[in-house]
């Protein structure tokens, strides 16, 4: 159960906690490679870009906005706007990084939305170990997937649509979202951030909706 | 260079570089601690926007669509404290089952 190892600041621990969802992340990373070999990349260029980028809805952005004719510009413009969240989660992880300033840096590469949620501890507290438990398992299942991706091309998977695999990640997100449920500040934060990114989506390119949602926490934080 | 290799490369540094954005900016210091309070709602902050927009959007619009019954099942999972694997594979077979059905 979530709540059971939720606290427990161990690499085994967070290792743990994100296995269910490096299921759904795998199934993503074959997509994306799949995606990326039929919008022109190298089989190599898919699974670097895995490695290092690391961050699922930004590659997809790119290699199917450069798939569909897309300037490289456009591509670097979509993916940095769908990863600017990381810079607020990597504030959040920073007391929890401790260390040289090269190790932090490394360290912070491991934090997508799946490993920084595992690394929550409550209390605005996040633990590193848990970071590196979750992002390691995380890094790896997006990588052989992607290579798998490649090898496969679009046969394997088809329309992620047929297997339900849209809905797997609001699902998902759900379940981490839970806990923060209890309590009325998470509640206000949740729905106003919910709300944020309604009332953007018609008007903002993709991610921008995220990023904005990010000031439904004042609001939350004024509610107490 | 291809424009694939270029966006690899592009892309990948500006990935890295927002996610090292605070741990090199702000070197060793503390964070102030008025701010702490806004960081802990962070999280639920961008995980409501994530459920609605994965849920809810479909490019630019905003569509009520079969998802809606996977996340409607994910709900009760969640409620249930059924295990989060049990709870995403639910919510995926039944999105999948209902499009099956209703083509």
């Amino acid at each position: 159960m979530l709540s059971d190892i939720q606290v427990e600041p161990t690499v085994r621990a967070g290792a743990r906690a994100v296995l269910p969802l490096a299921a759904a992340i795998a199934v993503l990373g074959v997509s994306f490679g799949a995606l990326a070999i039929s919008s022109g990349l190298s089989p190599l260029a898919a699974v670097v870009m895995s490695a290092t980028t690391f961050a699922g809805s930004a590659q997809f952005a790119a290699v199917s906005i450069l798939g569909a004719g897309g300037s490289v510009g456009a591509a670097l413009g979509a993916a940095t706007l769908l990863n600017a969240r990381y810079a607020a989660m990597g504030l959040g992880l920073l007391p929890a990084l401790g260390g040289e300033r090269w190790k932090r840096l490394l360290l912070a590469q491991l934090a997508v939305d799946e490993s920084w949620a595992v690394a929550y501890l409550g209390d605005g507290r996040f633990s590193r170990e848990r970071l590196v438990g979750a992002g390691l398992v995380l890094l790896a299942a997006h990588v052989a997937a992607t290579a798998l991706g490649t090898v496969a091309g679009g046969h394997f998977v088809g329309d992620p649509a047929v297997w339900g695999l849209d809905a797997a990640f609001p699902a998902l997100f759900l379940v981490l979202l839970w806990p923060h449920l209890q309590r009325p500040e998470g509640r206000m934060a949740a729905a106003s951030g919910a709300a944020i990114a309604c009332a953007l989506v018609p008007f903002a390119p993709a991610g921008v909706p995220i990023v904005a949602a990010a000031l439904g926490s004042l609001v939350g934080s004024r509610s107490r | 260079m291809t424009a694939g290799w270029l966006v690899v490369i592009l892309v990948g540094a500006s990935s890295i570089a927002i996610k090292g954005a605070g741990p090199l900016l702000m070197g060793g210091r503390a964070v102030p601690p008025g701010i702490v309070p806004v960081f802990k709602l962070l999280a639920p902050a961008l995980f409501g926007a994530l459920v609605v927009t994965q849920a809810f959007a479909r490019g630019r619009e905003l569509t009520l669509d079969a998802r809606l019954a996977g996340l409607l099942v994910a709900a009760i999972g969640a409620h249930l404290r059924a295990p989060s694997f049990a709870v995403v594979v639910g919510a995926a077979a039944v999105t999948a089952a209902l499009r099956f059905f209703a083509r």
